[in-house]
């Protein structure tokens, strides 16, 4: 990170009963970064953000943004924030232009003044703007949300799983939105359950279980992964599974859609054995060396639940 | 495959709600056994056409037989037949996990002796054994999920219907959760599934995408990737649904 | 059969594990009981009377006796004139006057019939029924115990006069009640409904995270109820003016000033119940059953609060609608001015501010 630190958290923990969300999490993000927080359902990463957003406060731990404190400072970080939590998405009964004035005038804005940061945005919507946010399709509810988020120009955007439940086309149209805005000067966090997401971020936080595993470039992260990467591909996928789940000389394998990653126990053994071994069992096999994505990464680094 | 056993046949499906066509003239055919991916943008059609399959919904014209039965003329046979599960609900929260399977058992009409003799089996697959008397909204969502499949296919349907099951589980989960899809189809069970995680499509032995009410690409994802010349699921979706995006 | 038999079992998991629906299926039908079994009850009590006897004899000494020894009655005051009456009716001290006309005992001996007159108070006409009924009784009973048999055909003739309501109108019962009933709904149901509906869909946190102060959100949840609540004061005044031909005496500025001070204590109980409740259903429940039904019966709505068991007079007392009812009735029928209604003004202004304390402290800037 190269720009002066904007968003600074330090030992933050919540729990909810007996029930810990976040442990100590500390890290540090910089003014105009594109932040994602990657990690499954129940990692924490709503808590965090209702933790910087100034709804909840931590059990224990501080965290500023531009200086301000989350806790105290929580009427002045309410002016600039822009937040669009996770399961809302605006008011069902108004329409598409009703919500966007709405929220312009609570932040004391109206929609000409910054409509030119949500106008590629605001394009897709502008046929529909007399429809009922209740009819609109979920991608659709996305961008609206989106635009409502930004219509007073905030300095930070906070944007909680954006892209639940969205189909690839409009979640890959959302991002490449994203980092327009973030061209723009605006500081933008995200969390999603995506890992092939977290590539299209400046910066990202691998989350689970309310700890951070790494927090990272996606190169960078993909770069740490400390092991040979190979991907094995076979016709029959859930008998191929069946055998390296079985080697032991497979320390771990992963589908991943066409194919199998898997890792050595022993880098020190020859793939090609390996290979031939079980060509015996299935003939059409083929392994070869590949590349880790962030997916990798994160079944290395993390687990799964109950493990 | 096209010996097998046809146990969905859907021809000229439409659904109407007022002037708008949900559905508009699918066909398509859904083998024993199969793992069938069913993708589509959000609004394209898919959540209609999976409801009037389940027996849910009355299609407004064309004939759809599941299972063997008229979806038309007797969605209640259907519903015998078949296991629903869907990220948003699973399970019931305020009830424990054997509660859960008692109940599920006997509204498919399994006698106690089965239900028992089932359990065990489901709690060992699962791999939740000592947390049979937890209330479901204690477990992590992982299990939730995983255990919601496994009492989907319970009563042992013929065919069982996915709807975004592993939405915001840890990648781990996810292909523990596969690995349950696998086996269940290996015994016989059709696996009718709906995702947005395009590696997903992948691990189907077909995929069909509705774009706009129609099913614009319907085949192995093998050969699809060979027909739009890329290399990923992702890729042939984001050309069959927004090309300008590529 | 056996999967109904699951499913019944599911429901029934379902209603034990949440207590709140044991709630209302085993305390609301006791609540009815102890409500209508015991408070409703078709009788008359403390009745206070003012009596004026103008003839000041044994006879008429003697029939006030009898009166004063029954339970129900009570001889409030001693009147003088028909000013004494139309006042002492005005502040309330009486429900019933018992007139004697002159030489009352002479009359009686010579002329075989005397009058007695009774002036009720018709704004509550069933109780202002059994009140004339009772007292035609006590003096039956008299006039059975003391004139012998052969005189029997002396009477005792009584002008019964409905005082404010000559025609024994129910609306004069009703409308007061329902004004308060409907302003209790508007207010108290709605806007908790309103802002806990916020809270469910998750909104409420977009709004918190917003210049917003909460009491602007709150200020914002309200008016249009406050505005709303108003005109329908205003058309079921008119209509029970021109329509059931209930009188409008007094002032109807007063009426209105009243009227807003009930409207703001019914916000600021929405407003508190909002706080209460984290969801919609839970919002509606408190209201309904928390507040609006044991408003309805325990209000002097339907049933005369002197005809309840003293314990729920107590009861009645923290009731806002009691009172309101009171102040309305007052000003409406009696045309009482601002002093007579003072009291009842008083409580509700010192409700309402508690109200409005209780919710700004309870109101969560936060989620947690």
């Amino acid at each position: 990170m190269n720009n002066e630190i904007y968003i600074h958290i330090d030992k933050i923990s919540k729990s909810y009963g007996n029930v810990l969300a976040l442990d100590s999490v500390s890290l540090d993000i910089g003014k105009n970064e594109l932040f994602g927080f990657i990690g499954p359902d129940g990692a924490g990463k709503t808590s965090l953000f209702r933790i910087l957003t100034t709804l909840i406060l931590p059990n224990s731990g501080s965290a500023t943004i531009a200086g301000y404190d989350v806790v105290k400072d929580y009427k002045i970080l309410r002016h600039n924030l822009g937040y669009m939590p996770g399961k809302f998405s605006l008011y069902q009964d108004l329409s598409v232009e009703e919500n966007l004035k709405f929220f312009a005038s609570v932040f004391g804005s109206n929609i000409k003044e910054n409509y030119y940061l949500i106008e590629s945005i605001y394009s897709h919507l502008e046929p529909f703007k007399k429809r009922r946010a209740a009819q609109l399709s979920g991608g659709m509810k996305q961008k609206l949300a989106l635009c409502c988020a930004l219509i007073h120009k905030p300095d930070l955007l906070v944007l909680d799983e954006p892209t639940t439940g969205v189909d690839a086309v409009s979640r890959y149209e959302f991002w490449i939105m994203l980092k327009k805005l973030r061209d723009n000067g605006i500081t933008i966090i995200v969390s999603t359950p995506y890992m092939d997401e977290a590539s299209l971020c400046d910066r990202v936080a691998l989350i689970q279980n309310g700890k951070i595993m790494t927090v990272d470039s996606p190169q960078g992260i993909v770069d740490s992964f400390n092991y040979k990467l190979y991907a094995a591909k076979s016709n029959y996928k859930s008998d191929l599974i069946t055998l390296l789940e079985n080697d032991t000389r497979i320390r771990s394998a992963f589908a991943f859609g066409e194919t199998i990653h898997i890792t050595l126990m022993d880098e020190a053994i020859s793939i090609e054995v390996i290979e031939s071994d079980l060509k015996n069992i299935l003939p059409d096999l083929t392994i070869f060396r590949t590349n880790p994505n962030i997916e990798d990464c994160f079944l290395q680094i993390g687990s799964g639940d109950g493990k | 495959m096209e010996n097998r056993q046809k146990i969905i046949e859907v021809t000229n499906l439409v659904k109407r709600f007022g002037d708008f066509v949900a559905n508009d003239n699918l066909t398509f055919d859904v083998y024993e056994g199969e793992v069938f991916g069913f993708l589509g943008a959000n609004g394209a059609g898919k959540t209609t056409a999976m409801r009037i399959l389940c027996g849910l919904l009355h299609p407004t014209s064309g004939k759809i037989l599941v299972a063997g039965w008229d979806a038309a003329t007797h969605p209640e046979d259907i519903k015998k037949n078949i296991g629903y599960m869907s990220q948003k609900f699973s399970l019931y929260e305020d009830m424990t996990v054997i509660e859960n399977i008692r109940f599920y058992g006997g509204i498919y009409g399994l006698s106690r002796t089965e239900v028992k003799s089932k359990i065990k089996e489901m709690i060992e697959k699962v791999g939740i054994g000592g947390l049979e008397n937890k209330l479901i909204r204690e477990l992590p969502i992982g299990w939730k999920q995983k255990l919601a499949f496994a009492v989907a296919i319970f009563h042992d349907p013929k065919i069982v219907f996915l709807d975004e099951p592993t939405g915001g589980v840890d990648p781990f989960t996810r292909r523990q959760f596969w690995g349950m899809i696998y086996d269940a189809a290996k015994s016989g069970i059709t696996v009718f599934v709906t995702t947005h995680y395009m590696d997903e499509a992948e691990y189907c032995d077909r995929v069909s995408i509705m774009d706009n009410g129609k099913i614009v690409a319907l085949d192995t994802p093998a050969n699809l990737k060979k027909q739009f010349a890329v290399a990923s699921m992702n890729d042939v979706f984001i050309k069959i649904v927004r090309p300008e995006l590529l | 059969m056996k999967r109904m038999m699951g499913f019944i079992m599911k429901e029934i998991l379902h209603i034990v594990r949440d207590y709140r629906t044991i709630i209302i299926v085993f305390a609301l039908p006791t609540i009815q009981i102890l409500l209508f079994g015991l408070v409703v009850s078709m009788d008359i009590k403390n009745i206070h009377v003012g009596v004026m006897d103008n003839s000041k004899d044994d006879v008429t000494r003697a029939i006030v006796q009898k009166i004063a020894a029954t339970e129900r009655f009570k001889i409030s005051e001693v009147l003088y004139s028909s000013e004494d009456i139309d006042r002492a009716f005005k502040e309330g001290n009486i429900n019933c006057a018992i007139i004697f006309e002159n030489n009352f005992a002479r009359k009686l001996k010579n002329e075989k019939k005397a009058e007695i007159g009774l002036i009720l108070d018709g704004s509550e006409p069933n109780t202002a029924n059994l009140t004339a009924n009772y007292t035609m009784s006590i003096v039956r009973k008299y006039q059975e115990e003391n004139i012998p048999i052969d005189l029997k055909i002396t009477q005792v003739k009584p002008q019964i006069l409905m005082h404010y309501n000559p025609q024994l109108k129910s609306a004069y019962m009703f409308v007061p009640g329902v004004i308060a009933l409907i302003l209790l709904m508007i207010c108290v149901l709605m806007t908790s409904v309103s802002i806990t509906r916020e809270k469910e869909f998750g909104s409420m946190e977009v709004l918190l995270v917003s210049p917003l102060r909460p009491i602007q959100i709150i200020l914002g949840k309200v008016a249009p109820y406050l505005f709303l609540s108003i005109i329908d004061v205003v058309i079921i005044l008119l209509m029970s003016y021109f329509i059931f031909d209930l009188p409008m005496k007094g002032s109807i500025v007063l009426l209105l000033l009243e009227s807003c001070l009930f409207i703001t204590l019914a916000l600021s109980l929405g407003i508190f119940i909002s706080t209460i409740a984290t969801n919609m259903q839970q919002a509606m429940f408190i209201s309904l059953i928390g507040l609006l039904m044991p408003s309805m019966i325990l209000s002097g709505f339907m049933i005369p609060i002197e005809n309840m068991p003293d314990i729920y007079h107590y009861i009645s007392l923290i009731m806002p609608s009691r009172w309101f009812i009171v102040i309305i009735k007052n000003i409406m029928i009696k045309g009482a001015g601002f002093w007579a209604v003072q009291v009842e003004t008083y409580v509700l202004l010192g409700m309402t501010i508690f109200f409005i304390a209780l919710s700004a402290k309870r109101f969560k800037i936060r989620l947690d």
